[in-house]
């Protein structure tokens, strides 16, 4: 080995194998514990508040709980089974309701609409906005809904389903929009090139590759509405429902009520036994949520397609 | 330079069915030997795209049951062209066309032409495999659905359109199995065969063979030889060769950039049988592109 080689061999060394790495320098380890905190600040509060919530409960994760109605007289087995299943027919009715238009809207949006036309560019922004806007307003809206097609009663399952699918047709029409335009360009070049319509091209290729982010976009907006309780209660959904609606079309005009307010009513009683109640009921609440998304993360799991 | 005679075309200002001759040959371009028997032919097409002038007055006779090539260099405008002859032009917007173009001697930018139609007759190959997320069988039997075809047997007519593309033996056992499991010369392949199985009178090729390994292309280049007996094809490539081997006549376009606003607008420059074109080109600039000195 040469001397020259030998003098570069030693700078390398001393350089490349200092033995400590520039990423861990002060600098660089401080702002590393920062991005840290922040990230455990979010999770540990959420995990304690969960914890907290589960201990609080713990005492009556029985059948009771899911089998019983609400009750005062004896609060030690008070149930939710009115929230229960108020919550699963509210979402299978806002289900029916939204994603039709929302799937229907996005689709217009996407393949029809012309942008250039000013009224399709005003629609587009407001869709923004209107994801935006405070749930208890589409409560308000709801109730103007329902007294102009005509149920006068307060609290009928269809005005709770009218509030919940109002909410989410945004969120459906924005990610059904982004699913749609995801599918690649060839895909509709391909099917016009062999004399498809629009209709055609839509409906046999376009939305079927679309599903995944449509079903995707529409449970997380499902199991967005299913925690709320503001818009309900200004649809007048009661608290103290002794029934669960009827199957069925009738079902529509029973009164009803949800596992969020169920819940918010017991958080102000006074009763030992109740706030127990609540917070298995809140342990409930968090099991069906994380129950919707893990079924949105399998359906995109399963059916998406690598173009 | 020939001058040619007249062919059965309409402006869109005229009303249907009242010839014109080409009146000034479009002094820009060489129109060398027009085939005797066209299809399909440009009458001063102009395409821009917003106010970008694309392509400028073309005129272009594309001969039955024969291949026609169209070379240039990149952005001359070959793709533009091409998209216009089935109207797919229509898709993008801001696309607008001036001129006619004359299908057995309609002009398909006519009024009431549906372009939905114009499709069924002149089918498109693109130049990246486009296979539809469906079983292979299902991607032959799209068309033919769409279309509302009359068909005794669909198996039929699958395996016919598969046969006729020469995927036939190799697809037979999955025809169920996605089209994605498929190479990619066998994709561009299915492409080709789906395009066929509606029966078009026309086939339009943008670079087909531009995403595919030397085998495969010549896979693809032997199919267009084979299909040459059955249907007319227009096909755009950047491979010289290509045009020399498969093509009947050839087009070659160019970009010349506008000398105020300097916008790049595409041109023909000569047309003329493909022998001709390649061995004794009379204009300079195709001269310097088949030699390779530009481009
Ligand atoms: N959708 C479009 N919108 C606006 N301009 C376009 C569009 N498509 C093409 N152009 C423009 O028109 C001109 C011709 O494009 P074209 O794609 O027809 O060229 P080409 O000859 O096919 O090129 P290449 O060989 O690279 O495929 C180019 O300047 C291009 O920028
Ligand atoms: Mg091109």
């Amino acid at each position: 080995m040469s001397a020259a080689s030998a003098v570069a061999a030693q700078v390398v060394t001393s350089t490349l194998a200092s033995g400590r790495s520039k990423d861990r320098d002060l600098r660089s380890i401080l702002f590393l514990g920062a991005l840290w905190l922040s990230l455990f600040f979010g999770v540990i509060v959420l995990v304690a508040l969960i914890v907290d919530t589960a201990i609080k409960g713990s005492g009556r994760f029985d059948k009771e709980l899911v089998t019983n109605y609400a009750s005062i007289i004896f609060p030690e087995t008070t149930g939710f089974k009115a929230g229960i299943f108020g919550s699963i027919w509210l979402m299978v009715c806002t289900a029916i309701l939204a994603i039709p238009l929302g799937v229907m809207a996005a689709t217009y949006l996407e393949e029809f609409a012309d942008t250039n036309r000013w009224w399709n560019r005003v629609i587009e922004i407001n869709l923004q906005n209107l994801a935006a806007v405070p749930s208890i307003v589409y409560g308000l809206l709801a109730v103007a809904v329902v007294a102009i097609v005509g149920f006068d009663e307060k609290g009928v399952l269809i005005g709770g389903a009218v509030a919940l699918a109002l909410l989410i047709l945004p969120v459906i029409i924005i990610t059904t929009r982004e699913a749609i335009r995801a599918v690649p360009q060839d895909i509709r070049q391909a099917s016009y090139g062999l004399g498809a319509t629009t209709w055609q091209t839509t409906w046999r290729q376009v939305l079927p590759s679309a599903v995944p982010g449509i079903a995707t976009g529409t449970i997380l907006g499902l199991s967005r509405a299913i925690g709320e309780a503001a818009p309900l209660i200004i649809v007048g959904l009661g608290v103290s429902v002794l029934s669960v609606p009827e199957p069925g079309i009738a079902g529509l005009s029973d009164s009803a009520t949800s596992l969020p307010n169920q819940i918010y009513n017991l958080a102000n009683q006074s009763r030992p036994e109740l706030a127990t109640a609540a917070s298995a009921a809140i342990i409930l609440l968090l099991v069906m949520i994380l129950g919707m998304n893990a079924i949105a993360i399998l359906i995109r799991n399963k059916f998406t397609r690598s173009w | 330079m020939s001058t040619q005679p007249a062919t059965a075309t309409t402006s869109p200002d005229e009303p249907l069915g009242i010839s014109l001759s080409i009146d000034e040959e479009a002094k820009h371009s060489v129109i060398g030997e027009v085939p005797a028997e066209a299809v399909m032919d440009t009458y001063h097409l102009n395409v821009f795209y917003g106010d970008f002038h694309a392509v400028h007055d073309v005129n272009l006779q594309f001969g039955k049951n024969e291949i026609t090539a169209m070379i240039g260099p990149s952005g001359c405008g070959k793709s533009t062209v091409l998209r216009c002859l089935n109207r797919m032009n229509d898709l993008i917007p801001g696309a607008r066309v001036e001129g006619a173009i004359n299908y057995h001697g309609q002009n398909i930018y006519a009024k009431g032409i549906d372009p939905i139609a114009v499709r069924q007759h002149i089918g498109m190959v693109f130049q990246k495999p486009n296979p539809f997320p469906k079983s292979i069988y299902d991607n032959i039997a799209y068309g033919p659905r769409v279309i509302g075809m009359k068909v005794d047997s669909m198996d039929d007519l699958v395996e016919g359109a598969l046969r006729d593309a020469a995927l036939w033996d190799e697809v037979k056992d999955k025809l169920k199995q996605s089209a994605f499991g498929l190479s990619g010369g066998q994709q561009q392949r299915l492409c080709i065969a789906r395009t066929i199985a509606t029966k078009p009178d026309v086939i339009l090729m943008d670079e087909p063979c531009s995403a595919l390994d030397p085998i495969a292309t010549s896979k693809v280049e032997d199919l267009m030889m084979q299909l040459r007996k059955d249907y007319t094809i227009i096909v755009v490539t950047h491979n010289m060769q290509q045009a020399a081997r498969v093509s009947d006549r050839t087009a070659f376009f160019t970009a010349k950039p506008d000398e105020t606003t300097g916008n790049r607008t595409g041109l023909l420059v000569e047309f003329d049988l493909t022998k001709r074109l390649f061995s004794n080109p009379e204009d300079k600039r195709t001269e310097d592109y088949i030699s390779g000195r530009f481009g």
